[in-house]
């Protein structure tokens, strides 16, 4: 019995309703971000920062976006890429055309721009769901795929449709080691993590799953489809067009429509259904998933065919990567629809009884 | 008894209700007064479940008008049913399946929640109040309703009887003026069933809520409510005190003799 639920007496409705009723929980987290915030500086090297961790910090964002719109509240969305490339563009705009913007305005900027067109684009949730629904979610990232590539004032007209950002600073800290940006994207993501949470454990997330779980019954008790479907496309979108912006500013520097194609909006789906659907942690889980997956299989399968005696080309190991995806997304929808998150909670439950099997 | 029966607050005059060309409803008139525990009761496939849709606007009647405390809907909606002061409970439970007992309850809040988006998000300041004091008012149902054991249990692990419990703990959570009841007691064993009859009878009684039901049970029905329509093939065939209804020939003919 080393976790334990039981034994810690709530006396008030405020004491039960914290983030982490359960203090072992509340430790583990304070333990992780100040592992994150002090220790991970001092242990990465420059090629942590860049392939693993600042990649994993903001699809984390993004995931945690995608998550509140399909997770939390039902509706399935194949355009999560083209919110990204919203917000990336927007903070760009905002970026050059705008003397002394400053950069964490942009980020939100971009952000807000992203939720404002979410809106527009979840419209079609009020009349369609399932399938139709993600047949007009696609077509809004085939429809920012386009302009992003052919309009070319969202690009300031750069030939060769790439653009980037130089000299970014936050309230004067110069972002510009590896360091920096792990620190900024971190910072990002606590807080935005922070603000899901009360979302979802508040009145909005509420309604938000009301919609998902029995929509007639949500509106019979007055919840309005509309509010909820069209808020959590608001602030799923706000979510992706930040990290959005980050992943161009910070972890790309320069980049072209194609980084935020179809190919992203699937990932991230994928993201969320291996992490867990409606689970704040369970974003984090398939962000590092997804992120570490492919890494970990470079190094691995070359070696396993060493010891077999078999080369194993980078190509074989780029197919190898879509089949084991597309293996774990068949398992967990059929098997585990609430993801590793689930598996996680499971092992707690586990710890709970231990060493008592039953 | 301590309530008494007030004037007239409902009154659904020639509802008119078909589905391509079934006629769930044809012509059917009755009123609800305040404070009253008024049952509907018919055969399967009676129009009785349709009845509730059209009162709180599921369905949309082709004909007829819903008088409300002297407000006329023509076009009643759930929402708009809801701020009427409406609340209901379904026949087949339609709780929200990923969440908990309370937060299930909390939704019922819902209407009564006015922290804006951006200050739910930030949490601390008036979201936590809000939340708080409404949370307050939710466990005084779960009291209520004696299901403190399994507040924070998901209620799909629930088994039937204690859903049923938590689905009328919902629509309590709304206060509402007037309380549809869809088949509260079905599937249920003798003692869920008197478990249940006090509840509703507890919330006539003290809240003086006004309650319209659907059920099956004649026993229940003759010891819960004040008066009873009867409905067969979308008609009305009879209306008045449990004993009219009983002694009413066509009743008999139609429902009593009947296998259901
Ligand atoms: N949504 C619907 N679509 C089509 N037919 C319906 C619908 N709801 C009810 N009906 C029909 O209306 C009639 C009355 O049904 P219902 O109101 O559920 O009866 P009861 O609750 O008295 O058993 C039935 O013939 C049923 O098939
Ligand atoms: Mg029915």
């Amino acid at each position: 019995m080393i976790y334990r639920e039981n034994g810690h007496f709530k006396t008030s409705y405020a004491a039960d309703r914290q983030i982490f009723p359960i203090p072992q929980d509340r430790w583990a987290i304070l333990a992780i971000l100040a592992f994150a915030f002090a220790g991970v500086p001092l242990l990465a090297d420059e090629y942590l920062f860049r392939a693993i961790l600042i990649p994993f910090l903001i699809l984390s964002l993004a995931a945690l976006g995608v998550n509140l719109l399909v997770g939390y509240c039902g509706q399935i969305t194949l355009g999560a890429g083209a919110f990204m490339a919203i917000g990336a563009y927007a903070a760009y705009n905002f970026m050059i055309r705008i003397d002394d913007m400053p950069l964490l305005a942009a980020l939100l900027l971009g952000g807000l721009a992203s939720a404002a067109i979410g809106i527009v684009f979840g419209t079609p949730s009020l009349r369609v769901r399932g399938l139709y629904l993600a047949v007009a979610t696609l077509a809004a990232q085939f429809f920012w795929d386009w302009a992003f590539l052919r309009i070319k004032w969202f690009t300031d007209y750069s030939p060769s449709g790439s653009v980037s950002i130089a000299n970014l600073h936050v309230f004067g800290w110069k972002i510009d080691s590896p360091l920096d940006k792990y620190l900024l994207c971190l910072a990002v993501l606590t807080l935005f993590a922070l603000l899901a949470k009360n979302l979802v454990r508040g009145a909005i997330g509420r309604q938000w799953m009301a919609i998902r779980d029995m929509d007639v019954a949500a509106e019979v008790i007055g919840i309005r489809p509309m509010y909820a479907k069209l808020s959590a496309f608001a602030v799923s979108s706000f979510f992706l067009g930040v990290a959005g912006a980050l992943w161009g500013f910070i972890h790309l520097g320069s980049w072209e429509p194609a980084a935020f194609s179809i190919d992203r909006s699937l990932q991230l789906l994928f993201m969320v259904i291996i992490g867990g659907l409606g689970s704040i942690m369970g974003s984090f889980f398939g962000a590092a998933f997804i992120v570490i997956l492919p890494i970990f299989l470079n190094q691995f399968l070359p070696w396993l065919g060493g010891l077999v005696g078999l080369g194993i080309s980078t190509a074989a190991v780029s197919h190898a990567e879509f089949m084991i995806f597309g293996a774990l997304i068949v398992f967990f929808l059929i098997v585990e629809p609430h993801g590793l998150a689930r598996l996680w909670s499971t092992a707690k439950e586990k710890l709970r009884l231990w060493p008592f099997p039953h | 008894m301590a309530r008494e029966i007030g004037p007239v607050i409902l009154d659904l005059k020639n509802l008119s209700l078909s589905f391509g060309g079934v006629k769930a409803l044809t012509d059917v008139s009755f009123d609800v007064c305040e404070h009253e525990i008024r049952a509907i009761i018919g055969p399967n496939g009676a129009g009785k479940s349709s009845m509730l849709n059209v009162i709180n606007g599921v369905y949309r009647p082709q004909e007829g008008e819903i008088v409300l405390r002297g407000g006329h809907f023509t076009n009643m909606t759930p929402y708009r049913a809801a701020i009427a002061g409406f609340a209901r409970t379904f026949q087949n439970i339609a709780l929200f399946k990923g969440m908990s007992v309370l937060d299930n309850i909390m939704t019922g809040r819902n209407l009564k929640m006015k922290c804006s988006l951006l200050q739910q998000a930030f949490w601390f300041g008036p979201a936590r109040r809000e939340e708080l004091a409404h949370r307050a008012r939710v466990e005084e149902i779960i009291d209520f309703l004696e299901i403190q054991h399994i507040r924070k249990t998901p209620v799909g692990r629930l088994p039937y009887g204690l859903q049923k419990r938590v689905d009328l703990g919902r629509a309590l959570a709304m206060e509402p003026r007037i309380l549809l009841l869809d088949e509260p007691m079905a599937g249920m064993n003798v003692e869920e069933k008197q478990d249940m009859s006090r509840f509703i009878l507890d919330v006539n009684d003290q809240f003086g809520t006004t309650i319209v039901l659907i059920e099956h049970d004649m026993g229940v029905v003759m010891d819960l409510s004040d008066r009873v329509v009867v409905l067969d093939y979308g008609r009305k065939i009879g209306d008045g005190t449990p004993d009219e209804v009983r002694a009413n020939p066509e009743v008999i003919k139609a429902y009593l003799g009947a296998s259901h």
